[in-house]
């Protein structure tokens, strides 16, 4: 029967019906329900990874021991798996192995915009590129049936519309893949030099003889119409082509890389006008040019944000130009801490104590914005510790003022190596673990830090003061970021002493326990309208002319507010306020 | 063709209502696109769903673009004067008047837009049905329902029956909440009818 799926859970449903056995994977936005939907067939053992290194290296396993196995994860954490990615190239696989990898174009949810494609190339590995939920599905099988074909990692690469797209999709059943024969081969497995030479003219024959089949390949197909324009596209970038253009001919790429070189040629010569119609880079434009075929494309797309219909509408059939999709003159609504966050209580201190943050990525970088402004930094993930230490080991005594916060997430996603340099290296610096004991910004995820595991569990839980104390860390404590006067004097006196320090700030995230839910009201012949609390970026409390006021419908009952209140004005109706 | 705009604020529940829409337009034989937002926006911040449905062509991008949509649901009063380019000039808005404060006016660097209700009445080239929709939501038991209660109001427009939908919610609520989601939907249905 006929389903409307999410690309990502289509791209699960591909998987499973491709006989995938083991499925590895750190969230990541537009990567994260993959594996949540992976989760749901039992035929399957799927598990959150602490990272996209350790996740590939698990899938990579499964493969060579015979087992067809998929990693998956956004588009940065490509980078953080480069490693074993590039080296996994070279040993070949042995059962199908495939990375599935999530860009994320106009940076909905990302802290960067680069082309997984290009990466891809870099590693020698090829790449399908799905347009819809649909293709999500079948591209699955073929990556696997490649992958075993050429005996390499194939990386489907999704882009934010084609992963958070629900479109139709024909749910067919599981193939039956029986695990395969594994024999050891230390010249294929190991890596050392003398293997890896022949492995490396492996890897050139195997790429050329998949760049010769891909003429052949089903999904790089020719839609002829008018011969006038010709256009070559592929992903989402295909749907909105279809859409601007329906008269043109199109050479649609399923298999982003290696290109179809005679196909392309073949394609060029019959077309008065040969344009590339690609989200992000000129990755095919530039191949392509390198041919010495004319092509445009870039010139009017641009390379950063997404390219819809209207746009290309406008930039190749003179349609009047839409613009930009903004609304001027109103105010904007960026994302915010929820009200009865954690971390609130924590980014109210810091920016109270008016210390350089050095923080990370999860919901408490939202700590960068007003009214907190209380962030400096936040680069990739574990950053934090490392550019900590750095700035520590720049800039000695005056250092004091500096902190690193990072969440529990990304603390053992590739906080704890950064930590253990500092534990080594004798740092005087803090560390604050921002533990809210889930993956929040990506919609909650288990980690070796919450106690569940991807199936919801029972898991071992790391013991964030044990490892502390076995990396020799002297200075080590736990602090509820509500009790906002102990935590005060805890950075105060950590970011005093001359050792390192580690705080662990510990509350469940709001979403996941259960909130009072009884609302705060603010008294206003009590308030003095001095503004502390609308210092604690509640979207709850409100600026009125003569004081505060507490959106009723917005207020958890969390007690933050009161708690910053001099003068009392804020508590529950009827309660006295202590 | 039929181009649905959904707008909100991240945590209102916006993406029921697009997941209902789309599963509606499968049972009754439409091609389906749904475009959802994950990740970041949902901490509060604007987030837009898109949902296409189409009996006579098949549909390619899930995108509804300025000036393509039919039927734009607001779940805000703000993200509804935001939203109102996506309008088609003669097509419908549909908006709670609820309104939430976001963070840069609650720290007093922006103003919230002075009747921002009349600003949306004003500006659309389109008919306006504004209701209050949480305070309906209320009534039937749960300020959650507000997705349900103007789910209602959107059903008016579409070619869909009171009964297909109360299957459809049935199909993607909690059990114990299918009974609130019903009335709730029902509110939202005869709303404007006996007043
Ligand atoms: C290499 C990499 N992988 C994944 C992500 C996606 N991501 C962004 S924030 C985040 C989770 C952070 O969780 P945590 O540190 O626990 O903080 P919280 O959001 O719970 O406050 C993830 C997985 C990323 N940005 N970079």
């Amino acid at each position: 029967m006929k389903q409307l799926l999410l690309g990502n859970e289509a791209i699960a449903r591909g998987a499973y019906e491709a006989g995938v056995r083991i499925s590895s994977a750190y969230p990541g936005t537009p990567s994260t329900e993959i594996n949540e939907a992976m989760a749901r067939y039992s035929e399957v053992y799927s598990e959150w990874a602490p990272n996209e290194k350790v996740a590939v290296e698990v899938a990579l396993g499964a493969a060579v021991f015979g087992a067809r196995a998929m990693a998956c994860m956004k588009h940065v954490g490509l980078n953080v798996a480069a490693d074993p990615l590039f080296t996994a190239a070279y040993t070949g696989v042995n059962a199908g192995l495939v990375l599935v990898v999530a860009d994320d174009p106009g940076m909905h949810s990302s802290q960067n915009e680069q082309d997984t494609r290009m990466l891809a190339r870099a590693a020698h590995v090829p790449v399908l590129d799905p347009s819809d939920s649909k293709e999500c599905k079948d591209f699955m099988s073929i990556a696997f049936d490649i992958s075993e074909k050429y005996d390499t990692p194939v990386i489907v690469r999704l882009t934010t519309r084609v992963a958070h797209a629900r479109t139709v999709v024909e749910p067919g059943e599981r193939k039956d893949i029986p695990l395969k024969e594994y024999a050891k081969n230390t010249a294929k497995f190991v890596s050392m030099p003398g293997n890896m030479i022949k492995r490396h003219v492996a890897v050139e024959q195997r790429e050329k003889s998949l760049a010769e089949d891909a003429d052949l390949l089903s999904v790089n197909r020719i839609e002829w119409g008018d011969k006038e324009l010709g256009v070559i596209t592929s992903g989402a970038a295909y749907n909105y082509v279809k859409e601007a253009l329906p008269e043109v001919s199109v050479l649609k790429l399923g298999l982003a890389y290696p290109l179809p070189r005679r196909l392309i040629e073949g394609f060029a010569k019959e077309v008065s006008e040969l344009v590339v119609i690609e989200d992000m880079e000129p990755f095919f434009e530039d191949a392509i040019k390198a041919w010495g075929i004319p092509c445009s494309g870039k010139d009017k797309t641009g390379i950063q944000g997404e390219i819809f219909a209207g746009k290309i509408a406008a930039k190749f059939k003179g349609d009047p130009d839409p613009g930009p999709m903004t609304f001027g003159g109103i105010p904007v609504r960026p994302p915010v801490m929820c009200a009865g966050c954690p971390h609130r209580g924590l980014y109210y201190v810091l920016s109270k104590l008016k210390l350089n943050v050095l923080s990370d990525i999860g919901c408490y970088t939202l700590g960068a914005l007003p009214p907190l402004n209380a962030v400096d930094t936040c680069v990739c993930m574990g950053a934090s510790i490392g550019m900590a230490h750095g700035a520590e080991k720049a800039r000695g005594g005056q250092s004091k003022k500096t902190v690193a916060v990072l969440g529990d997430s990304t603390f053992c996603h590739s906080g704890i190596t950064g930590l253990l340099n500092m534990a080594y290296n004798k740092s005087a610096g803090t560390v604050i673990i921002a533990d809210n004991s889930i993956t929040g910004m990506t919609g909650h995820q288990d980690n070796p830090m919450s106690g569940k595991d991807l199936s919801g569990q029972p898991a071992p839980q790391l013991d964030a003061m044990k490892l502390c104390e076995a990396m020799g860390i002297k200075n080590v404590r736990v602090v509820d970021p509500f009790d906002l006067k102990a935590l005060e004097n805890a950075i105060r006196e950590e970011t005093a002493r001359d050792e390192l320090s580690v705080i662990i700030s510990k509350r469940p995230c709001a979403l996941i326990v259960k909130q009072p839910n009884t609302p705060y009201y603010c008294d206003e012949a009590a308030c003095r309208n001095c503004g502390l609390c609308l210092k604690l970026g509640c979207p709850a409390i409100v600026k009125t002319e003569k004081g505060v006021r507490v959106e009723e419908s917005q207020c958890v009952g969390c007690g933050l507010c009161a708690g910053v209140c001099p003068f009392g004005a804020l508590s529950i109706r009827g309660n006295d306020h202590a | 063709m039929l181009n649905i705009v959904i707008a909100g604020v991240g945590g209102q529940g916006t993406l029921l209502a697009s997941k209902i829409l789309g599963q509606l337009g499968l049972n009754h034989g439409y091609d389906v696109k749904v475009s959802e937002v994950h990740g970041m926006s949902q901490r509060g911040g604007s987030v837009i769903t898109y949902v296409r449905l189409s009996k006579e062509e098949r549909l390619y991008s899930s995108v509804v673009e300025q000036g393509k949509a039919d039927v734009l649901l607001a779940f805000e009063c703000l993200e509804a004067l935001r939203s109102l380019p996506y309008v088609k000039p003669g097509g419908t808005v549909i908006v709670n008047t609820q309104e939430i404060m976001p963070m840069p006016v609650i720290t007093g660097a922006a103003k919230y837009p002075d009747g921002c209700l009349g600003q949306v009445k004003a500006k659309a080239k389109a008919d306006v049905i504004a209701l209050d929709a949480i305070g309906i939501a209320k009534e039937c038991g749960s300020n959650k329902a507000v997705n349900t209660v103007l789910m209602g109001v959107l059903a008016k427009k579409l070619p869909f029956s009171r009964g297909q939908w109360h299957s459809a919610i049935v199909q993607n609520v909690k059990p114990e909440y299918a009974c609130v989601n019903r009335n709730a939907f029902d509110r939202g249905y005869y709303y404007g009818e006996n007043s």
